[in-house]
């Protein structure tokens, strides 16, 4: 490409470098290696043998977790696409490569959680094979997109990987269909993660009303590009700290302001939902569907007065605390919709066991090891100058 | 060069395009709630019949092969407490006050059958994302098949009478639910619990009959002798051929076992004036008389439309022949292409060093 016609010249990516054992990814791998033995021990003995899973509450938080917000937290590469590629804001291209990085980690874990999750894991097969499928089936359209995201998602950061080994010839193949991946990836997570919130709507009056509505496709997808851009925040202002870079702040406070617009945007979704149904009554009683429900809401609004003002959004504390309490909000809707505000009755309890724990925070641990090895051995950080 | 001019006017493409995908919801016809089949089978239970003695349940253990579950120090009986992984059936009781009278609501006590319903539109059906869970066209029957099941237990979120059950002991576990004893209707078998009890007060039949023997018994006054009939409903037409093995190919039976006329007279009883299931979700083929209200007794109460009609309604409408995703990844397309052009791609050649 010219340099007459690349409008926004940017610092091209370049590993970061340095050693790869230190104090985080040993704590990582420590996690990591508890994760697979418990893991061992499930497949060995059977969900029940690790899991308080129970017939009242036969998903726990690997699914709600590990998948539903994980993949949420995953959506930083999505989010970025959308106003990079989709609004034509270039002067965030930077932003598109460690974002994706993220986003390909938190899917591939979530997809990996998913067979951690399934009973009967030999037979998911089934969910690919058309004498099998039901498109009835909201899990059969999530599974679908979610594989096929993973996928193109791996071709989108197939780049990194050629330079890496210079194939230049196959890169620059692939960069004349990139525009097609590129418009892939952000159609695929708007499908399947708005899908994950209609994943509830068959479950019918077990859930509570402030979260069992026909618009939650819509909630679930608004917040997911909040959680996205988010997450790119929060992992900014991580980075620029622990690898002691300086950090994106001409390209973080614009897009907080766009963030906050859609923040604003699913509110006005959100709080006219619960009028028109008629259900905010549910949130006024003593409860801890109600208290989880404020406290889900307060993340939202919080941001407002944290980085309502351009000034606020300069600094770089606010907008890793604002980002923190959006990630906290989009994941306490997808906890409260299929956890704390669901209920089948006869007296089931479910509070997620020591392995269950262990296990969503040996994922987390995987995500922050990848990062880490990858970061610093191929280029996806903005080289610094 | 990116102005906020041009800005706005891929903002606004992109608003026109989710414009127009906007109205086709309108254009797309909600999915109704399933009827129950004409040929449908199931159960008529009647907690004022029933005398708690739990027959069904043991016989229920027996046609499915099922271990007994111990909750008592001895171990020495059956005692599960919920249907379970390992219980498809069982007879809850309802006690209040002194538990003086049967099926009165204060002071008294009365039993439920707990087992699946065989919705006319189940959300476990349409929750399964590999069809494990399948609702027979001829006889309504809710079936599963564990050599598709996945596990993810969706079925068992789903259902709003929360009777799938999973095995979370075993490794190999499968989800557990009634089937109507549909293993055994090729050899001329219906369902256990119905051919072991001895009061009639859970009935095998066509789901059509059993609802016009249980309005029958509605418009009778209470404490006046009636004829109860025992195990297997006579089909008002009595030539249909019902159930099928599992597997391909229908095998087409002779008929029911031949029985010998086990009805009886009884004190008909004080009836809530209500047969639950006839409408519920849009009806289920396991219908439910009862002297107690049934929310008392376990029942839930449920609206007259099955919610997998409305997350099917979302999801048509949404993804229907493929045609919203096609045209907005189309429109996608498009955009990125040209805006490609202007950013490059994720490309580190595109920048200022080339």
């Amino acid at each position: 490409m010219s340099g007459a016609s690349s409008v926004h010249a940017h610092v091209k990516p370049a590993p970061v470098g340095g050693s790869l054992f230190n104090g985080v990814t040993f704590v990582a791998g420590v996690l990591v290696l508890v994760m697979a033995a418990i893991l061992l021990v499930r497949f060995v003995f059977g969900l029940g043998s690790v899991t308080a899973m129970n017939d009242g509450y036969p998903w726990g938080i690997w699914i709600v977790v590990d998948v539903m917000i994980g993949s949420a937290f995953a959506c930083g590469g999505f989010s970025v696409a959308l106003l990079v590629y989709i609004f034509n804001k270039g002067e965030y291209h930077p932003l598109v490569r460690p974002a994706l990085l993220a986003s390909l980690f938190g899917y591939t874990l979530a997809g990996a959680g998913v067979i951690f999750d399934l009973g009967r894991w030999w037979n998911v097969w089934n969910m690919y094979w058309p004498w099998s499928v039901n498109p009835n089936s909201v899990m059969f359209e999530v599974a679908i997109c979610i594989t096929l995201y993973i996928v193109v998602m791996w071709i989108e950061f197939s780049p990194v990987v050629m330079e890496k080994f210079g194939l230049r010839e196959i890169k620059k193949k692939l960069g004349r269909f990139m525009f097609f991946f590129i418009a892939l990836g952000v159609l695929l997570p708007m499908m399947h993660q708005s899908s994950l919130g209609t994943l509830m709507v068959v479950v019918g009056s077990q859930v509570h009303p402030l979260w069992q509505t026909p618009i939650v496709p819509l909630l679930f997808l608004l917040t997911a590009i909040i959680m996205g851009y988010a997450v790119v925040l929060f992992e900014s202002c991580v980075a620029s700290s622990a690898y002691r870079r300086s950090i994106e702040m001409h390209l973080l406070t614009p897009m907080a302001k766009v963030m906050l617009g859609v923040v604003a945007a699913y509110l006005l979704v959100r709080i006219g939902d619960l009028l028109v149904r008629g259900v905010l009554g549910g949130a006024l009683q003593m409860s801890l569907e109600a208290l989880m429900f404020w406290l889900e809401m307060s993340c939202f609004v919080a941001p407002f007065f944290l980085i309502g003002t351009e000034v606020q959004r300069r600094t770089p504390a606010r907008l890793f605390v604002g980002g923190i309490l959006l990630m906290l909000g989009g994941a306490l809707l997808r906890l409260n919709g299929f956890l704390i505000g669901y209920a089948t009755g006869g007296g089931y309890q479910y509070f997620p066991s020591i392995g269950e724990i262990m296990v969503t925070v040996g994922m987390f641990a995987t995500e922050v090891l990848g990062y880490i090895v990858i970061t610093r051995r191929f280029p996806v950080l903005p080289r610094e100058a | 060069m990116t102005t906020r001019r041009d800005f706005l006017k891929r903002a606004l493409t992109g608003t026109a395009i989710v414009g127009a995908g906007g109205t086709a919801p309108l254009l797309t016809q909600a999915r109704e709630t399933h009827k129950v089949p004409d040929g449908a089978l199931g159960l008529l239970y009647d907690a004022t019949l029933c005398v708690g003695c739990k027959a069904c349940v043991a016989a229920c253990k027996e046609a499915n092969d099922n271990p007994p579950e111990f909750n008592t120090v001895d171990h020495l009986w059956d005692t599960p407490l919920d249907t379970s992984g390992y219980t498809f059936n069982i007879i809850k009781m309802y006690r209040n006050g002194t538990m003086e009278t049967k099926d009165a609501e204060t002071n008294g006590y009365a039993f439920m059958k707990v087992s699946c319903l065989h919705c006319a539109d189940p959300s476990c059906v349409s929750a399964c994302p590999v069809s494990a869970m399948t609702k027979d066209p001829d006889t309504g029957i809710v079936a599963y098949d564990p050599g598709k099941c996945i596990g993810c237990r969706y079925c068992v979120a789903a259902c709003p009478f929360g009777i799938p059950k999973y095995q979370f002991d075993d490794p190999f576990g499968r989800i557990a639910k009634c089937e109507l004893c549909r293993h055994r209707h090729a050899d001329g078998h219906y369902s256990a619990c119905a051919e072991v009890c001895p009061t009639g007060a859970t009935l095998f039949g066509h789901t059509s009959d059993l609802l016009a023997e249980a309005k029958r018994r509605l418009e009778l006054k209470p404490g006046s002798i009636t004829t109860y009939p025992r195990g297997r409903l006579r089909h008002a037409q009595e030539k249909r051929l019902a159930g099928a093995p599992e597997g391909k190919g229908r095998m087409e039976r002779k008929g029911w076992r031949e029985e010998p006329d086990q009805s009886y007279e009884g004190v008909v009883g004080n009836y809530q004036q209500r047969v639950y299931g006839e409408k519920e979700y849009g009806g289920t083929q396991v219908l439910k008389l009862s002297g107690v209200p049934f929310e008392k007794v376990g029942m839930p109460a449920l609206p007259p439309y099955s919610s997998a009609a409305t997350s099917e309604t979302i999801q048509h409408t949404l993804y229907g022949g493929l045609l919203m995703p096609i045209a907005v990844l189309g429109a996608l397309s498009w955009v990125a292409k040209r805006n490609i052009a202007n950013v490059g791609p994720d490309d580190d050649e595109g920048g200022d060093e080339s």
